[in-house]
């Protein structure tokens, strides 16, 4: 993650991205252009006026002018100058309408590849990038990027322009003038340069307290119960009170640098225009310049300041935007998902074999030579302990894992040779903890159908034991739930995920450890209902309550990666080992007879 | 937030209660407002100084007393740039002190707020009011009121200059002011309008974002992509077509206000022109007009967006206000208060022990105000070291008893009593810190595993620490990491699983040396096997605690003392194991499903 991406990349990224919002970028910068020179120009138009008609100097008017009367030539300049305005504000409004508009063609084509590549990237990519720090590339990293492209770098771009033209209309002037100003840009740039790069370590630190402070307020907020219920509170003012205090220090010290900095600046800038005041008086008097030309200069100087100062900032926040382009390549960069090698039609209501199935992550083994087959039809129940395995059954059947030996087949075919979409359509995964959709809970059961009938959803909500849940609300299916909405319990999302399965109609479904949440008596009536609406469909199920998998034709109970034992409920009671362990346990007898006493 | 009220007039109000936070801080406002003043005026008068010369030196041809204007000229730049930096340094104080200030009030506040509260409230919204609307407000007390200050002192000071100048002249501009106010109150109000649909719809991007990251598990494993990236794509090009009419109003505002200035500024020439020709006007004094005419438009646009920002921010205010002044549902009464001290500064000297017997007395409750009653008439008595077990379906209301034993919640009839006394007599701090809490969805703070065992109690040592973690298996847990009970468990322990964050939780609990013990679907993620070790070596430990246990596994549940059904929210059976099974009713059915309908017999 650490890696730094060539220039060269970088620039690539930028430049896709830039495509579309080029015509509207090229118009914007040409308007810009233009405005820098219709301002040159109403300058002038007032020098002009200054000299040819207050102070009747006549002798470079051009032929067709000389011959008027002072008052006519006055309209005549005032009407110019009133021209250009009109002419400023269309080509101002070509800008500042054209700008806007690019930077947001840039910024949709960025975030739309951000978010297309996010979706296909492999799951193991999921798990290993924490949810927080990929948001955070996806808004604040494009954001920064953002202003960078498309306010700093124009900026940089018309301020050279700017630059360029003043340099000249100035020189062509006055000399000294000109350069006792244009001595004051290389300084007050490197000023700027310097002290920004002082000013981004000072905010960084500020930024990271600022993180550290919202932590301890918001760990405070989900942790209430506990805070209470140990009596913590004033521990936990104190640890408030000690980041909150730090946080107004840090911006404390970060302001008093850009105080000094604003100011100086401000002063530079003052400093510039009395020399341009100084000399032209002089100049003035000696009558080298006349009065207009004066006005001009000072005129000039004064427009070139606040652009010259932003020239600063944009070099120094550079590697600033570096960095943020740098963790937006990450995810753009991340291979993703293979496409599929065949697309051979399975039968996916028949046997679903694992032939010596093996498979590590990160090197560490999690199952180990595991073999079994299940009919067409009929249910497998697995249990397991936590981190005996039995969770990567289902990943490794939906293929959002390969297995590094051995091969998996439904209905004869190896699934590395399906056409992975149509395998996950037809393989319903319920998670453990299931995301539901900031959208209407219909929406989110009927998401992997469209265009369901009221009935069917009726039906699947009923067998996913979710209809009193829903009745309960006010809004019923309509009820938006997640983020924008209501909170749903972990019971009732992970009933609102079995009935997306259910109504999905698969023809494999895997419940892993779907039925934590919920009470026994629940579990009971979903199961009841489960084998009957799977109907033709295969059956996992995976937990670790064995009231929850023991009517299953067949049951495996994994151990460290590798099968234990297997077969029927009567079976493994009769055998004696974990399962009936485990059963007995659950069912409240201690066969260690460390309760007896009780 | 519906637009009428955005777009509400100016209220002093919510302005009022702000206002003891500034005068804490009152040098910094102080020196907030003269320097603006200071500045506003420099910048009125600056112009003024450099026209100066024009008459004085240019056109009287002569460089005498060019010195003493020089050094003049330098003292107000000095003037100035001393106003800037004591204007910085004043706005810089003044938001951090406020904001920390704000922050800390909100957050106090919520330390007392009651669960009623934190139920109805979700911790986002909560934070987004201690952080953001603070920061906001904050900045708007430093930077946006002194502008308005700054910006209506430039204009007046300006108005001013201009008519002592020449009476004439200054009309060409004022005349054209109104005007010119007329159109940035219309363009601000159309933009304000624009800008809430550019921050809608930023939202919906970011949380497009949220769901597209988190629920790409869920996607993937239901070939959801294509679906979930053209609805993405939908609404980046809304929020791009938003910001592009945003940016077109824009547009048409910003421009037309400098052109307003150029035309001002070409009005004041021919006008201006005319009487300098006549000799009615130096052009020194044309010249610091056209100065004027360029830049005082410019200044009202600014206005016009102060003003509508802290008009806008006046929502912020409220929900700022709104959370400082809001009351808890559960107080502890004065007189409790001047004995056992507030959650803050307690006074433990007066504290009693605690002996663990706890008592309902004819208690009912309810949740809402006229809701449904939860609890009616309920009586039970919970001699001291006895073990409760209720269980019952998912969502019947098994946690309401535990809320009201700790005061969570009080009572809507009866009482409840605490080795004898009503629990409302003694301080919740008193209770809470008798009390040992192990949740279903056990939160742990950021920090080391030992930090977070430590929580319970404090002043516990490093053996004690060890020995809470041995008894729940938490010393397994602790030899697999890198490093040990030092490892970090990341925000809110996200670097563990829920099993072994509730076993870490289970420690906490025990380290405490509760006299209350409450265990809510506490080991409900850890596998069967560390779940029976746990119950063991936790029944020694307990020994003499009362113990309140909601499980879902019966075999938590045989040893109890009392045992209580729950059903859509009542007590439906009470009694001990034995006795409730010979029933046969509730539990007799709850038992043999959990049995999976095997012959009891």
């Amino acid at each position: 993650m650490k890696k730094q991406n060539n220039p060269h990349k970088k620039a690539q990224l930028l430049a896709h991205h830039l495509r579309p919002a080029a015509s509207a970028l090229a118009a914007g910068i040409l308007a810009a252009l233009g405005a820098t020179l219709l301002r040159t120009l109403f300058t002038q138009i007032i020098r002009f006026t200054v000299d040819a008609v207050l102070l009747g100097d006549t002798d470079r008017l051009p032929a067709a002018l000389a011959g008027l009367e002072p008052g006519a030539l006055l309209l005549a300049a005032c009407a110019a100058a009133a021209g250009v305005a009109v002419l400023e504000f269309a080509v101002g409004f070509a800008q500042d309408s054209s700008l806007p508009k690019a930077s947001e063609r840039f910024v949709k084509s960025l975030r739309d590849a951000l978010y297309s590549r996010i979706q296909r990237l492999p799951y193991e990519w999921h798990v290993k990038n924490p949810t927080g720090d990929i948001i955070q590339r996806c808004t604040a990293d494009v954001e920064v990027v953002r202003t960078f492209v498309m306010d700093q770098v124009l900026e940089l771009i018309s301020t050279v322009f700017l630059i360029a033209v003043y340099m000249g209309v100035m020189f062509s002037m006055n000399t000294a003038i000109s350069l006792a100003a244009f001595a004051f840009v290389p300084v007050i740039v490197t000023y700027s340069v310097a002290f920004y790069n002082r000013v981004s370590a000072r905010y960084t630190e500020a930024d990271e307290a600022e993180g550290e402070l919202s932590s301890v307020v918001q760990e405070n907020l989900t942790g209430v119960r506990v805070v209470r219920a140990f009596g913590r509170e004033r521990d936990e003012l104190s640890k408030f009170r000690v980041k909150n205090e730090r946080y107004a220090r840090l911006w404390i010290k970060l302001g008093d640098l850009l105080t000094v900095f604003w100011s100086l600046g401000d002063l530079v800038s003052m400093v510039q225009v009395l020399c341009v005041v100084v000399m032209g008086v002089r100049l003035c008097v000696a009558g080298e310049i006349t009065l207009g030309t004066y006005l001009a200069l000072v005129s000039y100087t004064r427009q070139m300041t606040w652009p010259v100062r932003s020239v600063g900032r944009t070099i120094s926040e550079m590697s600033k935007a570096g960095v943020s382009i740098d963790r937006l390549l990450y995810i753009l960069e991340s291979r993703e998902e293979q496409p599929p090698a065949g697309a051979r039609e399975a039968d996916l209501h028949g046997e679903i074999r694992f032939e010596h199935v093996s498979f590590a992550y990160e090197e560490k083994p999690v199952l180990r030579d595991v073999s079994f087959s299940v009919p067409g039809g009929t249910t497998l129940g697995i249990l397991g302990e936590t981190g005996s395995g039995k969770s990567t059954i289902a990943l490794l059947l939906a293929r959002l894992y390969d297995p590094g030996e051995g091969r998996i087949t439904i209905g004869g075919i190896d699934l590395r040779e399906m056409d992975t979409r149509t395998l996950r359509r037809g393989v319903g995964v319920v998670l453990q903890e299931p995301f539901l959709f900031s959208r209407t809970l219909r929406e989110n059961i009927t998401i992997a159908r469209d265009g369901a009938g009221e009935a069917d959803i009726a039906r699947a909500v009923e067998e996913a034991c979710l209809d009193t849940a829903v009745g309960e609300f006010t809004d019923g299916l309509d009820t938006v739930v997640g983020e924008r909405g209501v909170t749903l319990s972990g019971g009732q999302k992970q009933r609102a995920a079995i009935a997306r399965t259910l109504l999905s109609g698969a023809p494999v479904m895997v419940f892993d450890d779907a039925l934590s949440a919920v009470d026994a008596k629940t579990d009971e009536a979903i199961r009841v209902r489960l084998r009957r609406a799977a109907g033709q469909a295969t059956l996992i199920l995976i937990a670790h309550r064995v009231s929850t998998i023991m009517q299953a034709e067949k049951i495996i109970v994994l151990k460290d990666g590798r099968i234990a034992e297997q077969g029927t409920h009567e079976e493994l009671m009769r055998l004696g080992g974990i399962y009936a362990r485990a059963a007995n346990m659950q069912a409240g007898r201690e066969p260690d007879g460390g309760g007896e006493d009780v | 937030m519906n637009r009428t009220t955005q777009r509400a007039a100016f209220s002093l109000t919510p302005w009022k209660r702000l206002w003891p936070y500034l005068r804490a801080h009152g040098g910094y406002f102080a020196g907030l407002i003269v320097s603006n003043l200071l500045i506003a005026v420099l910048d009125f008068y600056r112009p003024l100084l450099q026209s100066e010369v024009i008459d004085r030196f240019i056109l009287a041809g002569t460089l005498d007393g060019l010195t003493g204007y020089v050094l003049f000229y330098g003292a107000v730049i000095v003037a100035e740039f001393l106003s800037l930096l004591l204007n910085f340094k004043c706005c810089m104080g003044m938001e951090m002190y406020t904001g920390r200030d704000l922050k800390d009030a909100c957050f106090v506040n919520l330390q007392r707020l009651s669960l009623d509260y934190y139920n109805v409230t979700s911790a986002g919204h909560s934070l987004a009011r201690v952080m953001s609307d603070t920061d906001r407000i904050a900045g708007c007390a430093a930077w946006i009121f002194p502008d308005i200050l700054w910006c209506g002192a430039y204009i007046l000071g300006v108005f001013a200059v201009m008519l002592t100048l020449s009476v004439p002249l200054a009309l060409t501009l004022i005349v054209s002011a109104p005007v010119v106010a007329a159109l940035t109150v219309y363009f601000q109000r159309r933009l304000i309008a624009l800008n809430r649909d550019v921050r809608t719809q930023h939202s919906k991007i970011t949380s497009g974002y949220n769901e597209g990251i988190m629920g790409a598990k869920t996607s993937k494993t239901m070939a959801l992509e294509d679906k979930l990236c053209a609805e993405f794509e939908q609404t980046t090009a809304t929020a791009a077509r938003a910001g592009i009419l945003h940016g077109r109003m824009r547009a048409i505002y910003v421009p037309l206000i400098v052109m307003c200035g150029a035309l001002a500024a070409s009005a004041t020439l021919l006008h201006g022109g005319r009487m300098t020709l006549d000799g009615r006007l130096s052009i020194g004094v044309l010249s610091a007009f056209m100065t004027y005419a360029l830049s005082l438009f410019q200044n009202f646009r600014i206005l016009a967006n102060r003003i509508s920002q802290a008009i806008s921010l006046q929502a912020n205010v409220e929900r700022v206000m709104g959370l400082i002044d809001e009351q808890p549902t559960v107080r502890d009464s004065a007189e409790v208060e001047a004995v056992y001290g507030d959650c803050f500064a307690p006074k433990t000297e007066n504290w009693e022990e605690m002996r663990g017997e706890v008592e309902f007395e004819d208690v009912s409750f309810s949740y809402r105000e006229g809701g449904e009653q939860v609890l009616s008439h309920f009586n039970l008595r919970v001699p001291a070291g006895s073990t409760v077990a209720i269980v019952g379906e998912t969502g019947a209301g098994k946690s309401t008893l535990v809320n009201l034993v700790c005061r969570f919640f009080e009572p809507t009839g009866g009482r409840v009593l605490i080795d004898g006394r009503d629990v409302r007599a003694r301080s919740q701090l008193w209770l809470h810190s008798h009390v040992g809490y192990v949740l279903q969805e056990p939160h742990l703070f950021s920090g080391t595993i030992r930090e977070n065992i430590r929580y319970g109690r404090p002043d516990a040592t490093d053996e004690e620490v060890l020995a809470a973690a041995r008894a729940v298996n938490v010393d397994r847990i602790a030899a697999k990491l890198p490093r040990g009970f030092d490892t970090d468990v990341g925000e809110c322990g996200d670097k563990l699983s829920t099993g072994e964050k509730q076993l870490i939780s289970f420690a906490r609990a025990i380290i405490a040396r509760p006299k209350i013990f409450v265990l809510d679907e506490a080991t409900s993620s850890v596998d069967t096997v560390t779940e029976q070790l746990i119950q063991h070596a936790t029944r020694t430990l307990m020994e003499g605690t009362t113990s309140f246990v909601i499980a879902h596994r019966l075999s938590t549940i045989r040893q109890a003392d009392i045992i209580l059904v729950i059903d859509h929210g009542r007590i439906v059976e009470q009694g001990t194991h034995g006795e409730l099974l010979a029933r046969g009713g509730a539990y007799h059915a709850l038992y043999t499903t959990q049995l999976g309908g095997r012959n009891l017999s």
